[in-house]
């Protein structure tokens, strides 16, 4: 809601401008001139590729084409990334503090919760998820309306994280026992014969309660994917595997998951990396309050709220060296999934 | 061969081409601009007022600021005037978000041309970034004019002075129904001894299971726990004296001594007891999880009865609520410890500092610092300034007009929320997560004073 109405403010704004059209005009003139000029160097670039003399043609031909991408990268992620870290080894007014950051970040009990809740997030969410969508995908598959389904579950992914966080902050609002209950949660538990929890307020189930929306959200990933793969198995497989006396358990341990390992473990490597980066979710619901932040949340919070950007920094290349493993897992895996295949 | 020659050279000088002919149009999109804002014109009428200001035709100036709804609305009209006798074309863009998003529009390179800064802790953090630039000569004079010593101190750095003042709000108002009051014959307490004896009195009273004596929202976001926050530096003000609280924003008293745990225990005494919180929400638990906006919206039901809110809270009664001395919601100024003590009140202010220093963002600043401005916008109604040049009669409501003239009073004892001008890992921080921890029981007095201190830079 917040979201939608500071987009319509902007709207306005830039409506209401009077060198909107000129301006929006001159923008679009350098958009164009940009492309052209764009067009124009890697017109020239190739043909010159194309003129190089034949002894080293190959070399040029590579240098040109491999650079533009190579400088680029160079420009928007290496370099800053170096910057990142040579701040977070810093302290904030640029004096050389080695390890400092890190280790605040492991000693001092707020950062080391901080630190604590991203492991439990990354522990429950892929696994969950991809459970819950394997469970669900074998379940429908070709069952009857399949399709609406699928849908069903899929529908949050569709929903911004921060617009699921609004609508599950609704259920899990709180109003104390006798008071009239507006969450539908605590409804329920009222109904049930229970007293009403302060969800997000209570450490530390809150941060159980904030993963439950990452996990509604991407169930849906992990069924779609699954789904898509459990229908690449051979049906002869199944077959030959139940005449040989394989019973269902069986067939879909022993067949259908070795056979969709590789999809298996892209989605629990996205979901991973999606949790380690969790951001929206925490920062809407809680603001991190209540023992509830993660590193992203951490990191945002201390670099441009609190005026440390140093430790903000160490928090950044935190996240980064916790989310390489598990790239490289995924690419090993691929690799030799794609050797066996 | 030779075609393969021929087709990237055409490529190539067409695309230079249609570079060139970008390009000139750009030029003459230039010209026109430039024309425009050369050709100024005599002033329109009635702006006698704004001759000082000079003509900026075709300028846009950006006002950012955390200020939105009706607020902002009345923000926007308060520079209608100002714009048409100028020229300048005023965008106001405000945010919640905006103490975050103005460190990272600044470390953008996408600052606006004047911010409204919320808290005197956030312009020194931004002055330090050096993206502020000093305030022009007239703004300093109508500072210096209008405003009191410590007010234009707020807006100094390193004897350089940058932020001029904007609105203003009192803290620490107890809002009460009047009707209320009248029906059941309670008084407004002078003294605290009066108002523990007032809400004792109220909870025995009382025969409906949802209410308490009073309710209390900490609920804001990442910034839950900032009304807490306020509860203290009232009780602090008025208990330790002004002197103990000046050292304790600098530093020097710490929150683990005698004087500010007694702050934290007399606040207990109301926050922590199930019997006085939280009327239509639950028990004390149920304050971090209620909304600031909504906290005092039970006495309209009859669930509550006091609330501690500032001046601004007055915006928050829904359409149709009568804000009057006798009306459906009315405030008193939190009590003093004892009868003899001088009148004490802790307050709010926004500054507004410049990102650059073209001639239209200092007439804009200057304007605002006037008491033009100051007059324009609080008859608008819902906001007060400092500003001594502001007849109190402005002010839409008694609420504000008693605000005003506590805030121009020679003999007020007046300080700035503390919390504001703590240091950030504090005062927006620490200080916050410390009040939720407190009232929800997860940390005592002991532990949460401890905890702040461990947090002070």
């Amino acid at each position: 809601m917040l979201i939608g109405e500071q987009f319509l403010a902007a709207a306005n704004i830039a409506a209401k401008r009077s060198d909107f059209w000129p301006e929006t005009g001159s923008k679009f003139g350098q958009a164009i001139v940009a492309i052209a000029l764009f067009a124009a160097v890697v017109g020239l670039l190739m043909f010159l590729a194309d003129k190089a003399p034949k002894r080293g043609r190959d070399f040029v031909q590579l240098t040109l084409f491999v650079a533009p991408a190579l400088i680029l990268l160079t420009v928007g992620l290496i370099w800053p990334a170096i910057q990142t870290v040579w701040q977070s080894i810093n302290d904030n007014d640029g004096n050389f503090v080695g390890l400092d950051n890190y280790a605040t970040i492991f000693t001092d009990p707020t950062m080391s919760r901080v630190v604590i809740n991203t492991i439990v997030w990354v522990a429950i969410v892929p696994a969950m998820s991809t459970a819950v969508g394997l469970a669900y995908a074998v379940f429908i598959d070709k069952s009857k309306g399949e399709k609406v389904l699928k849908s069903l579950v899929f529908m949050p992914m569709a929903i911004s994280f921060v617009g699921a966080s609004i609508i599950w902050g609704f259920m899990y609002e709180y109003r104390a026992a006798g008071f009239p209950q507006i969450g539908f949660l605590n409804q329920l538990l009222v109904w049930l014969g229970g007293t009403p929890q302060q969800f997000t307020a209570s450490a530390p189930m809150n941060t159980f309660y904030l993963i439950i929306i990452m996990v509604w959200i991407q169930t849906g990933f992990a069924m779609v994917v699954l789904s898509a793969a459990i229908k690449g198995v051979p049906a002869e497989l199944i077959e030959a595997a139940s005449l040989d006396g394989a019973t269902a358990w069986g067939r879909f341990w022993n067949v259908t998951v070795p056979w969709i390992r590789g999809s298996l473990v892209v989605v629990v490597t996205t979901i991973t990396i999606a949790t380690l980066k969790v951001f929206d979710i925490v920062r809407t619901v809680t603001g991190g309050q209540f023992n509830t932040s993660v590193v992203a949340n951490e990191m945002y919070s201390r670099a441009f709220r609190l005026g440390q950007p140093s430790l903000g920094a160490a928090l950044a290349v935190l996240l980064f060296i916790m989310v390489i493993p598990i790239i490289i897992y995924n690419v090993r895996v691929l690799r030799r999934h794609r050797e066996a295949h | 061969m030779k075609r393969r020659i021929i087709t990237p050279i055409a490529i190539v000088a067409a695309s230079g081409l249609l570079l060139a002919g970008c390009s000139s149009s750009d030029d003459t999109d230039d010209a026109a601009t430039g024309g425009s804002s050369g050709g100024g014109d005599g002033m329109p009428a009635g702006c006698e007022a704004y001759e000082v200001y000079g003509q900026h035709s075709g300028a846009t100036l950006e006002v950012y600021s955390t200020i939105q709804n009706q607020e902002a609305d009345d923000l926007v009209t308060s520079f209608e005037k100002f714009e048409e006798c100028t020229g300048i074309d005023v965008e106001y863009v405000g945010s919640q978000e905006f103490e975050t998003q103005i460190n990272v529009r600044l470390e953008g390179g996408d600052a606006p041309d004047l911010a409204i800064i919320p808290q005197p802790g956030l312009l020194n953090r931004l002055i330090d970034t050096g993206n502020v630039v000093p305030a022009p000569a007239a703004v300093e004079a109508n500072v210096d004019e209008f405003w009191s010593e410590s007010w234009k101190q707020y807006g100094t750095k390193d004897g350089t002075f940058y932020a001029a003042p904007l609105m203003a709000s009192v803290k620490g108002w107890v809002w009460y129904s009047p009707t209320e009051f009248a029906e059941k014959g309670y008084e407004v307490p002078t003294t605290w001894d009066d108002l523990i004896a007032l809400t004792e009195q109220m909870a025995a009273d009382n025969d409906n299971a949802q209410y308490r004596p009073w309710c209390i929202g900490f609920e804001s976001g990442d910034a839950t726990g900032w009304p807490g926050t306020d509860w203290i530096e009232d009780i602090v003000l008025r208990q330790a004296g002004p002197e103990a609280y000046d050292q304790w924003v600098a530093g020097e008293l710490k929150f683990n001594s005698p004087e500010i745990i007694k702050a934290f225990d007399t606040f207990g005494e109301i926050a922590k007891n199930p019997a006085y919180v939280n009327g239509g929400f639950g028990g004390p638990e149920s304050i971090v999880s209620t909304s600031f906006n909504d906290g005092g919206l039970p006495i309209l039901d009859g669930n509550c009865s006091l609330h501690h809110q500032a001046s601004f809270y007055e915006a928050q009664w829904p359409a149709g609520t009568d804000v009057s001395e006798n009306g459906d919601v009315w405030a008193f100024i939190t009590p003093k410890m004892s009868a003899s003590d001088p009148d004490a009140v802790t307050g709010g202010g926004e500054f507004v500092a410049a990102f650059n220093d073209d001639p239209a963002t200092a007439a804009l600043q200057a304007f605002m610092s006037s008491d033009t401005w100051a007059n324009e916008r609080v008859s608008l109604g819902g906001v007060i300034s400092a500003n001594k040049g502001l007849d109190p009669n402005n002010a839409s409501s008694a609420i504000g007009k008693a605000s005003i003239e506590i805030l121009q009073g020679e003999d007020t004892v007046f300080r700035f929320d503390a919390s504001d001008l703590m240091p950030a890992a504090v005062g927006t921080a620490s200080f916050w997560t410390g009040m939720n921890d407190w009232v929800t029981s997860n940390r005592d007095t002991a532990q949460t004073v401890e905890y702040i201190d461990s947090t002070w830079p």
